[in-house]
């Protein structure tokens, strides 16, 4: 297996710069996510690791060796596409077989039976060998093209929002066989994908990255709860953080017309000195509701309405004109035009530089 | 506004029936949400509501007016597919006033209803745009936009937010429904997402095979599921089964799980539920949501023993998947508790809001 090493890899495509100066460590075996909106230059950077692109300028060194004038077959790395990309004639077999079979390689067919088997096994695909790609469901499809990239024991397995096109109750059990998989053969994953689910529950560590440059690269844990940029903040979580503008008075935080004062703690006023004007991030999590008022940032408001999602309820309030989510347990039955205290776990704020919208140091 | 009504509809596309005798009454002012899986009848449904489709069978009544051999034209409702479906060499203003040019308003009466869209849609400063220099969310408002100037009885929205990313979709489904709440008119919203369906509807109508499965709040079908496919379909991460047969032990009945020899005890209450099931050796099917399962790392009296499959994080959340016996159970968890693969941990089940299931009919069981 291996690790992955880009070196201020920059492309562009006529004078739009897709990939920037990037420069990244992925280690080996590890799970490692690059996550973005569409446009962000993510599918690009794969396939520059992959050689399917050419880069204008940088490194792409797959272990420990610049791979730049190897082609893509030669870079050991296996590709992993959106749209499945089986060959529709052939038996799932055939097409499992196929990377074995081919001018490069040209396995003894004893051996291709042994890999066949074993892949077969670790995706639960054994029951299909014999069966016609088109016969199959989308989540089979997408097994068999694991299956596929699995067969030669790639160093590195490249995957290009691999789970997109498989409805949702199906992306969410190969999520769980992912990672799985991953543990299984210890390889190293480099995943594309511009859903943030995808990347907290898989990632090892997660790239987020917008119009071609990393914004931040840390664990789940860290992209999560100490985001350093409101695009990063914006992007993890869901529903998203509420983000309010606010004024720096003393050591308060006023929001809108003095809906809201939202008092911080001393550790937070330390930082607020040379600003008078602030973003306040707080996730719906870190709001708490209850009926009657707290002593401390504690705030009157209505529910205007409640987006119930089964283990949790989704209550968008306002607080005069001000709008916000919390997020509350569905058994305090909170209902849509009830006046209710929204109280903010002030402990977890994050506070964003409103001109740089970098978090404050 | 508008109140819709369905009576036995049938329509079928040659040998294959895509509604099968479906009664439904949308409510005014309602925000109605058709859910089930592609081939499922509900984007049929909504295109029979609207006159693109006739009803074979059946009939379709709006504020009590029959409109079943009516033109979709005639029909005054909205259909909105994807909201991005705008005229590229107008301006925001005329292709909000599109339709009403269409039907020879006077050009001040234009004027007057495309400032009120525009004032709810709050995009009166794009108003002299053009659609590619907007942003996909505007471009979306004044898709709606267009549909709303008509003042149509209803709108009828076909996965309008499918294709979009996901960061966005979410954005969508908070601007929608809040939009339902200011202008409150009736919405009938064909998707395939359950988020969807849960976040933005009043009440779901789940479809499956051209029938509704269940009809009910969100809350309703999440917690009181009629069926095993209404409860499978319905909340993410989605429920557990358990396939169980009843059996009796030491004069209680406990379920005893399908392929292992792994019992789950019952309290009194759902003795009484299942105890004629237990003659009868009918097989069961228990149902629990990840957030009804407790997972405890210490070995306790009375916990099921299982092992960590894998874990993941959502960051508000854990999801953590473990092997119980051959079935693999999703539980969730504070984002504190962070198990290995491998490791041994030990589950409870709040019994009370557990399902039981029918096995050969999948309907659910109740007291």
């Amino acid at each position: 297996m291996a690790d992955v090493k880009l070196v201020s890899l920059t492309k562009s495509f006529g004078e739009i710069t897709a990939v920037g100066d990037m420069n990244l460590e992925i280690k080996d075996r590890e799970f490692f996510v690059l996550l973005g909106p569409t446009g962000a230059g993510k599918t690009t950077t794969l396939r520059l690791v992959a050689g399917l692109e050419k880069q204008d300028e940088g490194e792409v060194i797959i272990a420990n060796q610049n791979v730049d004038n190897y082609s893509p077959a030669l870079r050991d790395v296996a590709f992993v596409f959106q749209y499945y990309t089986l060959y529709p004639h052939y038996t799932v077999l055939q097409n499992l077989e196929f990377p074995l079979k081919s001018r490069l390689r040209r396995y003894p067919q004893e051996e291709i039976d042994k890999k066949v088997a074993e892949v077969s096994q670790v995706l639960h695909i054994g029951h299909l060998l014999n069966r016609q790609t088109v016969n199959l469901s989308g989540g089979e499809m997408q097994r068999v093209a694991l299956g596929r990239a699995m067969v030669r024991n790639p160093k590195v397995f490249l995957m290009d929002e691999p789970l997109s096109n498989l409805d949702a109750k199906l992306r969410e059990e190969m999520r769980r066989e992912l990672l799985r998989l991953h543990f299984d053969l210890g390889a190293t994953f480099f995943y594309v994908t511009h859903d943030q689910v995808e990347a907290m529950t898989m990632g090892d560590r997660v790239a987020v990255l917008n119009e071609g440059k990393i914004l931040q690269l840390g664990t789940p844990d860290e992209i999560y709860n100490s985001p350093k940029n409101v695009f990063v903040a914006k992007f993890v979580g869901s529903p998203a953080i509420n983000l309010f503008d606010s004024t720096v008075i003393k050591e308060s935080l006023v929001i809108g017309k003095k809906e809201m004062i939202c008092t911080l703690l001393q550790k937070q006023t330390q930082k607020l000195k040379n600003y008078d004007r602030l973003i306040l991030g707080i996730r719906p999590e870190d709001i708490g509701i209850s009926r009657e008022q707290k002593k401390i940032n504690s705030y009157k408001c209505k529910v205007y309405f409640n987006q119930s999602m089964g283990a949790e309820d989704i209550l968008n309030l306002k607080a005069d004109s001000i709008m916000f989510r919390a997020i509350a347990p569905p058994r305090l039955n909170i209902t849509v035009g009830e006046t209710v205290y929204a109280n903010i776990n002030i402990e977890r704020a994050h506070l964003f530089n409103p001109d740089t919208q970098e978090c404050l140091g | 506004m508008a109140e819709i009504i369905l009576e036995n509809l049938i329509k079928r596309f040659g040998d294959l029936i895509a509604v099968k005798n479906l009664n439904l009454d949308i409510r005014n002012k309602e925000f109605l949400v058709l859910l089930g899986p592609s081939g499922c009848g509900k984007t049929t449904t909504l295109r029979c509501i609207s006159g693109l489709e006739s009803a074979d069978e059946g009939r379709i009544l709006i504020d009590g007016e029959d409109v079943t051999r009516k033109r979709a034209s005639q029909r005054d409702i909205a259909f909105v597919f994807q909201l991005y479906a705008l005229y590229p060499i107008l301006t925001v203003y005329e292709n909000i006033a599109f339709p009403l040019k269409a039907q020879k308003y006077e050009k001040q009466k234009i004027k007057e209803e495309v400032g009120k869209v525009a004032e709810i849609l709050k995009i009166k400063h794009i108003l002299k745009k053009k659609p590619k220099e907007l942003s996909g969310g505007d471009m979306q408002k004044v898709a709606l936009g267009r549909a709303m100037v008509r003042r149509p009885k209803a709108f009828l929205l076909d996965e309008p937010i499918g294709t979009l990313d996901a960061k966005f979709r979410e954005e969508m489904r908070g601007e929608l429904k809040k939009l339902h709440i200011d202008i409150g008119a009736t919405t009938v919203y064909v998707t395939h997402d359950q988020v969807e369906a849960m976040s933005m509807g009043d009440r779901i109508a789940i479809m499956n095979q051209g029938v509704i499965q269940q009809l009910g709040s969100p809350h309703e079908v999440y917690n009181k599921p009629d069926n095993i496919f209404v409860a499978n379909f319905i909340g993410s991460p989605g429920m557990n089964f358990i396939n169980c047969i009843p059996k009796r032990k030491d004069g209680r009945v406990a379920f005893k799980m399908t392929e292992d020899d792994i019992y789950i005890e019952l309290p009194d209450q759902v003795q009484r539920r299942v105890s004629e099931n237990v003659k009868d050796k009918i097989e069961l099917v228990l149902g629990i949501r990840p957030e009804d399962v407790d997972l405890s790392m210490k070995r306790e009296e009375g916990l099921l023993e299982a092992e960590v499959y894998v874990n993941e994080e959502t960051g508000a959340y854990n999801i953590i998947d473990v092997s119980l016996g051959s079935t693999v159970i999703k539980v969730r968890t504070l984002p504190t508790i962070q198990p290995n693969i491998g490791d041994t941990a030990y589950l409870s089940f709040d019994i009370d809001r557990m399902s039981i299931f029918n096995k050969q009919s999948g309907n659910a069981i109740r007291a």
